[in-house]
């Protein structure tokens, strides 16, 4: 009965859900966008834009009695830029056949530089008027309240309906959600689609941002940005499936607090800390985001920031460093990389609470393994050779080093490795590859973290003797690919560098056989010539032969 | 090149072919009708419940067999022909070997009951009995009620299987209590607890007399013999035991002169070298027999761990370092429902005469710790512990060393294995010891050095 009632409850709040959900995507649809002839000279003056004519394109584009939804305000804006830009162009082209120097320099000032969705957003935030904007209290409650509620509703009833506490991964493979089926499929390209928008084409969900106006504003003092949604998304996400977590595994210690920690240092340090420094006027920092996962903090634009934000911009530039190159490898040789990669770490707090549902779907075939190794040492070389490069060029003032153009190396590396591989394809995949996708395979970070984890640590994942039953439950919940059940059945310790101390597989084994521990050194990787339990004398072995 | 040829591709057989290959370059083939890959049996449960597929099971990738070249054969043999080393086929093929080794396990106990092999009557063994319940139990629309006659670890399995489809289970128990020719009576009395709460309609002390079918030649229902009781179920799920899969063995002994025949009792016989009364044919895992029991071990020892033991062992002796079984110190582990077993050294149901008990039971009823011990030595001899993990290597060492049971409790934070910030009870066990004892145990602190030593 009571059991049924759940059930009742939890289909209310999916559908609860799916409404928030829709109204919040729906809401991207709605708004008109105009400006008046003032707004827009006011707008290109604060700009300094210098070009002559993008005033007349931009006012031919925007400013209008017309109702332009986002998408036609984008792409007005982008052809007014393009046009401008397209003039100039073709300036510069012909003062070059007549190899009029002079006058092709000068053009170049006239050019407006900058992603052309990204100047869209920027228009697009002033000129946007409507429901959305002028409700915004009202559709945070339509959209992230019914969301929140719906997951609820949707998640507590777990409680009741996993039964007594335990692992409980009943039907974790029969289900379409989780067994990469309909459902993930569609997951993953919502997800995909909400990262590209995101990435590429701010300016298209830039009525999200005037729902979360007010409660910038609160924060920090200013408006929203696309970046502000996202980490605002980011917690909120993180808190309903913290909820999951606790639930379903409130029978293991180790998965609450581990838990409790991640979303402290999202909400806190991700979150919070940065926008209360930006409010007062400092350069906004997440304190535990270490150097190379961290890609950009050696640009020069940070570099600089840093430099003239006084004793606070000297103070982050050595904590980033010192952090990075002391306080991360000590923890990981007293700890495991676990008490960065599933403890502190962001992308992976969303992928142990998001991702946790996921987490059977990593690819635990040898060849994935290879290729991770590959792959992620990969990333990390194309990390330090990027800073390298935009170090030299920013203390030398040159443009290139070795051969690269510091501005075309960051732009790749924030393009490939920062959009497309952290966010678009780390993310995004969850549903289908499993949610440590770019932790196992991209992150430079991690992988240096798995460098000292694998030869300097006193992290191992203990082996219980000879209580293995191979059944798999561990392999196959971890997150990482790693073949636990390779290593246990043989008696062996899990010392692998890739292992982020989720601990999953030992709250899945059923017969106890995983401990996680930090303990000496010497004996960390064990001999497994003879499990144990026979009685077999080595020595012998070895002398008879 | 000498062929091993091994039949039965579970844990023992591809123990044996693994450790010749890493010993040896001999031709190995091992053979099997039930799979074409190793799986884990003791996984089974986990594909029916959804927490992993069939192939999570399978602990080697496929191109493990070739690399390793270990040749695969599916097929089901007939009889074995000593005489001239050939196998026979039920395909009609034949097979050469220089040595056998004999490796099919087991196979579900059926004790002639009426209607035992109705459709949607099963074991719970083979892949084939998984494949069949996921038929005749897909879920509770289509099998309202299952019964599940014998109480051993299959059996509980089997129950935690239909109850997590919501499939209601009547689990008919044999003994008074659950296991309890295994379990002492404050352990099985936990489990009684554990299934009843998991609202399984557990009957205690009861017998199956039949399955009645229905006219289409399915299971409709059994009768309790005790009560007569009828109660209608749509399938009947049979885990009274298992027992040596070795009938072609029988049967090829008729055949087979006198000289060749192999020597079987309910398994197939073997002495320590698990060597059997054939020369060049061996025996081991769930369907091997030892002549007496080693230590205080049954002749016949149907887990996993033994049968792993033993391929490890045959390995050595196939490849010219002839050895003895000798199996350390017994040591086991199962989960029922959500509670976790593991025990190391003995804890008999009834105490011996020489035997000392210490029963502790956390208040939750969920955990609980029974240690054993020699009333005028003091010596530990054994340990069940119920909901708390425990290190495998500190009992071992502690049965080798013949250490008290006074050490034991004091180092019993050595010994735990629990995740990192669990809650830890040794004080309280201690404690209550010190009570009931007159004792003045003090507990160590957890030592890294002892642990590692
Ligand atoms: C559901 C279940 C749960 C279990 N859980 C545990 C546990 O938690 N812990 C534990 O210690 N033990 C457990 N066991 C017992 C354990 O699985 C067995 O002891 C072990 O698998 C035996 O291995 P084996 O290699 O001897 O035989 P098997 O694994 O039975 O392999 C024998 C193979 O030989 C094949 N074969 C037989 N005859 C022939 C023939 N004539 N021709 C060709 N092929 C043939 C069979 O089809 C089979 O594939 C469990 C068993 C079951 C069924
Ligand atoms: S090995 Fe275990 S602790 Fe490490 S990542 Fe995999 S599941 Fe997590
Ligand atoms: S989950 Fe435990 S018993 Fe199963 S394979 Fe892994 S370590 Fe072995």
């Amino acid at each position: 009965m009571k059991f049924k009632q759940m059930k009742i409850l939890k289909h209310i709040g999916l559908a609860i859900f799916i409404i928030g959900l829709s109204i919040f995507t729906g809401s991207l649809f709605t708004g008109n966008f105009s400006l008046s002839q003032s707004q827009l000279d006011e707008y290109i003056t604060s700009k300094g834009y210098k070009s002559e004519i993008i005033a007349t394109e931009l006012k031919k584009a925007v400013v209008t009695e017309e109702s332009l939804n986002i998408f036609q305000f984008s792409s007005r804006v982008r052809d007014a830029f393009q046009n401008s830009n397209n003039h100039y162009d073709a300036l510069i082209a012909k003062y070059d056949t007549e190899k009029n120097w002079d006058k092709k320099g000068e053009q170049y000032q006239y050019k407006i530089y900058g992603k052309p969705h990204t100047l869209s957003y920027d228009l697009a935030k002033k000129a946007g008027s409507g429901f959305v904007k002028e409700n915004a209290g009202l559709l945070w409650w339509l959209t992230f309240g019914l969301g929140i509620i719906g997951a609820l509703l949707f998640i507590l009833p777990n409680l009741i309906l996993l039964g007594a506490p335990g692992i409980k991964n009943n039907g974790v493979f029969l289900e379409a959600s989780t067994n990469r089926g309909w459902i993930a499929w569609l997951v993953l390209v919502y997800l995909v689609l909400f990262y590209l928008l995101l990435y590429f084409m701010p300016d298209y969900v830039v009525n999200w941002t005037f729902i979360l106006d007010p409660i910038s504003e609160f924060l920090n003092g200013g408006a929203a940005s696309q970046w502000f949604v996202y980490g605002f998304l980011y917690c909120v996400i993180m808190i309903v499936m913290a909820v999951r977590m606790y639930i379903k595994y409130r029978h293991n210690k180790y998965q609450v607090i581990r838990t409790t920690s991640v979303l402290f240092f999202q909400i806190v340090f991700a979150f919070l800390i940065p926008e209360i420094m930006t409010s007062l006027n400092m350069p906004g920092y997440d304190f535990k985001n270490a150097f190379p996962l961290d890609y950009d903090f050696f640009f020069e634009w940070n570099l600089d920031s840093l430099r003239n934000s006084g004793a606070i911009g000297l103070f982050i530039l050595v904590w980033g460093i010192v952090l990075t190159l002391v306080i991360v490898p000590l923890m990981v040789y007293f700890f495991g990389k676990r008490w960065y990669c599933s403890w502190v770490c962001g992308c992976g707090g969303l992928a142990e609470t998001l991702g946790d549902p996921y987490r059977q779907l990593s690819d635990k075939r040898l060849n994935a393994w290879k290729l991770e190794r590959w792959v992620i040492h990969s990333v990390l070389v194309f990390s330090l050779v990027m800073t390298l490069v935009t170090l030299y060029c920013y203390f030398s003032g040159a443009e290139a080093f070795l051969g690269i153009k510091s501005q075309w190396i960051k732009d790749t590396y924030s393009f490939l490795i920062g959009a497309w591989f952290a966010g678009v394809i780390g993310t995004g995949f969850y549903p289908i590859f499993g949610n440590r996708v770019w932790c196992r395979f991209g992150c430079p970070l991690a992988a240096y973290l798995g460098l000292v984890q694998r030869f300097k640590s006193r992290f191992r994942i203990t082996t219980n003797g000879g209580q293995c039953i191979s059944c798999g439950n561990c392999s196959t919940y971890c997150e990482q690919g790693i073949d636990v059940r390779a290593y246990a059945q043989k008696g062996e310790n899990i010392v692998r560098a890739s292992c982020v101390g989720c601990g999953i597989c030992s709250a899945v084994c059923p017969r106890g056989v995983l401990k996680l521990e930090n303990g000496p050194e010497k004996g960390r990787i064990n001999p497994t010539d003879i499990l144990l339990g026979n009685d077999v004398d080595l020595m012998d072995l070895v002398n008879k032969k | 090149m000498e062929h091993i040829v091994i039949i039965g591709n579970g844990v023992s057989g591809v123990t044996t072919a693994r450790h010749i290959r890493k010993l040896s370059d001999k031709k190995i083939t091992i053979i099997s009708a039930e799979t074409d890959y190793f799986f884990s049996r003791t996984a089974l449960m986990y594909v029916y419940m959804g927490h992993m597929k069939f192939e999570h099971t399978q602990p080697y990738e496929s191109w493990f067999w070739k690399k390793n070249k270990i040749d695969l054969k599916k097929g089901f043999v007939n009889i074995i022909d000593a005489k001239s080393k050939t196998l026979l086929f039920n395909s009609g093929e034949t097979m050469g070997y220089d040595k056998l080794v004999i490796a099919t396990g087991s196979k579900p106990n059926k004790f002639g009951w009426p209607g035992q092999d109705l459709n949607g009557v099963m074991g719970m063994y083979h892949k084939q009995d998984l494949e069949s319940l996921e038929k005749y139990a897909p879920n509770n629309k289509v099998c309202k009620r299952a019964v599940i006659v014998g109480g051993g670890l299959i059996g509980i399995e089997l129950a935690e299987m239909l109850h997590s489809r919501h499939i209601p289970v009547t689990f008919l128990v044999r003994e008074s209590s659950f296991w309890n020719g295994v379990l002492p009576e404050g352990e099985s009395a936990m489990i009684n607890r554990e299934i009843l709460e998991n609202g399984i309609d557990l009957r205690l002390g009861v017998n199956l007399k039949e399955i009645k079918a229905d006219e289409k030649g399915q299971a409709k229902s059994i009768v309790i013999a005790e009560t007569g009781e009828e109660i209608a179920c749509d399938v009947v799920g049979l885990t009274a035991g298992v027992s040596p899969n070795i009938d072609f063995i029988k049967e090829s002994n008729m055949r087979n002169d006198a000289n060749f025949s192999i020597q079987t009792g309910r398994g197939v016989k073997v002495n320590r070298f698990l060597e059997t009364s054939v020369p060049d044919v061996y025996a081991i895992g769930d369907c091997a027999e030892q002549h007496e029991g080693i230590g205080s071990r049954r002749p016949i020892e149907a887990v996993w761990y033994t049968g792993r033991m033993m391929g490890e062992t045959l390995a050595q002796t196939i490849c010219g370092n002839r050895i003895e079984y000798k199996p350390r110190h017994w040591f086991n582990s199962a989960k029922f429902i959500d509670i976790e077993y593991q025990t190391y050294g003995w804890v008999w149901a009834q105490p011996k005469e020489n035997e000392a008990r210490f029963y502790w039971e956390h208040e939750s009823g969920k955990k609980c710790i029974h240690l054993n011990y020699d009333k005028d030595t003091r010596a530990f001899i054994g340990i069940n512990t119920f909901g708390i993990r425990m290190r495998h290597e500190f009992f071992d060492k502690v049965l080798t060393e013949k250490q008290t049971v006074e050490y034991v409790l004091e180092h019993l934070a050595d010994a735990n294995f629990d995740p990192e910030f669990y809650k830890l009870h040794e004080k309280e066990i201690v404690a209550q010891f010190n009570k009931e004892n007159n004792t003045n145990i003090q507990l160590k602190k957890k030592s890294w050095k002892r642990i590692f030593a």
